[in-house]
């Protein structure tokens, strides 16, 4: 196991770049903690494959160094680097058996048979796959097979990391749920260093104890998941945390108040002048906004209630701004004018969309 | 018009993909097909699509029997979980294509793929090629080819599965209002309750190729008949208990409570408890809750909640609560329910009561 570190990392598919915007991946220095449970969460083509593809060697950097501890691995090739991949879709040997599979990894490194026998026993164990152990990998389902994959990456003792490319993507929803448990309770048992790609912001969150989001080739934002979603330091990751994602208004900021369309908003505190020339905006997530009767706080007009079962979104606008509230009981009907309160504790200014501090 | 379903049974190789399924589909709200993968969703499609003929049963447009009519013949639209356009050509003429084969005039292609650019907000790309679209500009595109068909019939199998997750909730929001705007029979299948709730309309629950209920979404969600319907509308899981009803009180693996709640009214007997994850507490949230000895196996945080699953008399059970709530796995703690709020299934797992309405949410 290992500690691992990016060192100016940049990487552009296109040769010879020039400017910021050829770069897939822009210029990234970061650490990834031994032991650590990483989420790299962001909508396709932000990069994040690139960056998993860079730790695991399938892809060289353009620019910088890759450290495994105080090993510089840059330039060695995937198999020199003990890193385990578990994919989208599972790579199993489908003529093998279950035991077989978990086996393999062992066997290519002339482990003795004793010690083979015990580790797949103990890591079968984890998985809740000891009844299949005799079986062949064709015909099981496509979270059995998931899970061999999985069980490949923990058999070794020697791995680095074990990094998970959208493991979860073509697994069924109840599934999803016990597989992601499982993966949390062997992260706690191995302590092995994972990082888990993912364009789901629920499977992201549940899954680390720190989230890197990524939103074309840089990474805007990396914190414990209740920091992503009540100081999202980037309006990107107050869109794409949480659902419906924050609510993100222009606005003018005067001291302890700003301004949505002529309409005063209470601040929790005294904000500077803003920089002259950026884009002001006000942030506030739908949780935090409530519905009052009208005359109260923001007028608004109730477009649509979406009933969820347990939760209902009001589908709110003022103006020309859309903005969504989760509610618990309506109380209001499309088409109502209504008054919407916000949370000066929760409400985020932007500038440029970077979170003014 | 209605698209009929009469007892179809469809056998491949010795294999029931659906069995004796009967519905009707109409128009004006989505029909949604809600299942796990291979419980027979696409199979039905295909069915109502005329790409595959059942082993039984009959399909009626409109009254009309169509059961042998090939898929050529019949009026239907087809958008699948794949993005499929035609590389070669650009979005314009994508949406056009159905339009064209059907000998439209000039005027009257341009003005049904203008509008239907318009509603899936792909006018600023008609000029550009599939490949130069992100994935769900792609599928809106397919989505848009389907629309413009002018088909009576509209399938959509999973057609969100391979997008984004954030682009999935903008389509699933924009889909419904799409769907009002077509005058034709649509037919949607996922594998996902939450996608399920968005859309609205009318659901089907299908599960191992039978359909086990269908009416208005919510109602379904609300009032499921029987376990394994409840089963299929639930992300997170359900929580289940079996219980033994006896007088006032009712007994479990480790202990009793008082009958309370959509219990009361019950025979003694047998009986199998369900609960949604968001209506577990880690406090009483009502003077009447029951308080049930769980031992935690993992807790999950997703920012504003957490998912604590637990174990609770032997069963894996997971509550949905607000805030930040971490646990050590092998903490045992109380978790809460209020026994108005519980399903309850006989034996047999169906339906034997369920909260009101106000409860149910």
């Amino acid at each position: 196991m290992a500690r691992i570190e990016f060192r100016t990392l940049a990487h552009a598919y296109r040769p010879a770049p020039a400017q910021p915007d050829d770069y897939a991946l822009k210029e990234l220095t970061h650490v990834w903690e031994d032991g650590g449970a990483y989420a790299l969460l962001g909508p396709s083509g932000c990069g994040k494959t690139t960056l998993l593809n860079i730790i695991s060697g399938l892809v060289a950097p353009t620019r910088g160094q890759v450290f495994f501890g105080d090993t510089d691995v840059t330039g060695l090739p995937t198999e020199k680097r003990n890193i385990a991949q578990v994919f989208q879709f599972p790579v199993v040997y489908d003529t093998l058996t279950v035991f077989e599979n978990l086996a393999f990894p062992l066997r290519n490194r002339g482990v003795p048979k004793a010690r083979i026998d015990e580790r797949v026993r103990q890591v079968a164990a984890m998985l809740d796959l000891e009844r299949d152990l005799g079986r062949r990998a064709r015909g099981l389902t496509a979270d059995v097979q998931q899970k061999i994959s999985l069980g490949r990456g923990l058999v070794r003792s020697d791995v680095a990391a074990i990094l998970f490319d959208e493991p979860l993507t073509i697994i069924d929803p109840q599934l999803k749920w016990e597989l992601r448990s499982k993966l949390k309770a062997l992260h706690r048992e191995f302590k092995v260093t994972m990082i888990y790609v993912t364009h789901d912001q629920t499977e992201a969150l549940t899954f680390a104890d720190q989230v890197v989001v990524m939103y074309e080739g840089r990474v805007v934002q990396s914190g414990r998941p209740e920091e992503l979603f009540e100081r999202p330091a980037h309006t990107f990751v107050g869109y794409f945390i949480g659902s419906p994602g924050m609510n993100v208004v222009p606005c003018e900021v005067a001291g302890n108040r700003a301004l949505v369309n002529g309409h005063a908003i209470a601040l929790s505190r005294s904000y500077p002048a803003m920089p002259a020339g950026a884009r002001i905006e006000l942030g506030v997530r739908p949780e935090f906004v409530t519905l009052a009767p009208a005359g109260q706080g923001l007028p608004v007009r109730i477009e649509r209630i979406d009933d969820l079962g347990g939760i209902a979104i009001a589908r709110t606008r003022l103006a020309e701004l859309r903005i969504n509230v989760v509610v618990s009981h309506p109380g209001v009907m499309q088409g109502d004018q209504a008054g919407l309160v916000m949370d000066p504790a929760r409400v985020n200014i932007y500038a440029d969309g970077q979170l003014v501090a | 018009m209605t698209v009929t379903l009469e007892t179809v049974s469809k056998v491949v190789g010795g294999q029931a993909h659906l069995k004796d399924v009967s519905l009707t589909f109409e128009r004006g709200a989505v029909n949604v097909l809600l299942g796990a993968t291979l419980a027979g969703k696409t199979t039905l499609m295909r069915i109502m699509a005329g790409l595959d003929t059942p082993s039984t049963g009959r399909v009626l447009v409109d009254g009309q029997d169509v059961t042998g009519v090939p898929v050529r013949r019949r009026n239907v639209a087809m958008v699948y979980q794949q993005f499929i356009n035609y590389p070669m050509f650009t979005v314009y003429d994508n949406i056009a294509s159905p339009l064209r084969i059907a000998r439209a005039t000039r005027a009257e292609v341009e003005r049904r793929v203008r509008a239907a650019a318009e509603l899936l907000h792909l006018e600023p790309y008609l000029k550009r090629k599939p490949q130069e679209l992100s994935g769900g500009q792609q599928q809106r595109t397919a989505i848009a080819r389907a629309l413009v068909k002018g088909a009576a019939l509209v399938l959509l199998d999973e057609p969100l599965a391979n997008l984004d997750y954030k682009l999935r909730e903008e389509l699933r929001e924009e889909l419904p209002r799409i769907f009002r705007e077509t005058g034709a029979v649509l037919v949607y299948a996922t594998t996902e309750p939450t996608e399920a709730l968005l859309l609205g309309g009318r659901t089907a629950t299908v599960h191992e190729g039978r359909v086990t209920q269908f009416g208005p979404t919510l109602e379904v969600y609300r009032r499921p008949v029987d376990l394994t319907t409840a089963r299929a509308f639930s992300d997170p899981p359900l929580n289940t208990m079996p219980v033994q009803k006896t007088g006032n009180q009712v007994r479990l693996a480790t202990g009793n409570f008082p009958a309370g709640g959509t219990l009361a009214g019950l025979a003694d007997g047998e009986y199998t408890i369900a609960l949604r994850p968001h209506h577990l507490a880690l406090a009483p949230p009502t003077p009447d809750a029951v308080g049930l000895g769980g031992t935690v196996t993992v807790s999950e945080i997703t920012g504003s909640e957490s998912y604590v699953h637990l174990k609770v008399a032997g069963h894996n059970w997971v509550a949905l609560v607000r805030g930040i709530q971490e646990f050590e796995p092998g903490t045992r703690l109380d978790i809460y329910l209020d026994p108005t709020r519980l399903f309850v299934f006989d034996v047999r797992g169906n339906l034997a009561a369920a909260p009101a309405v106000a409860a149910a949410a």
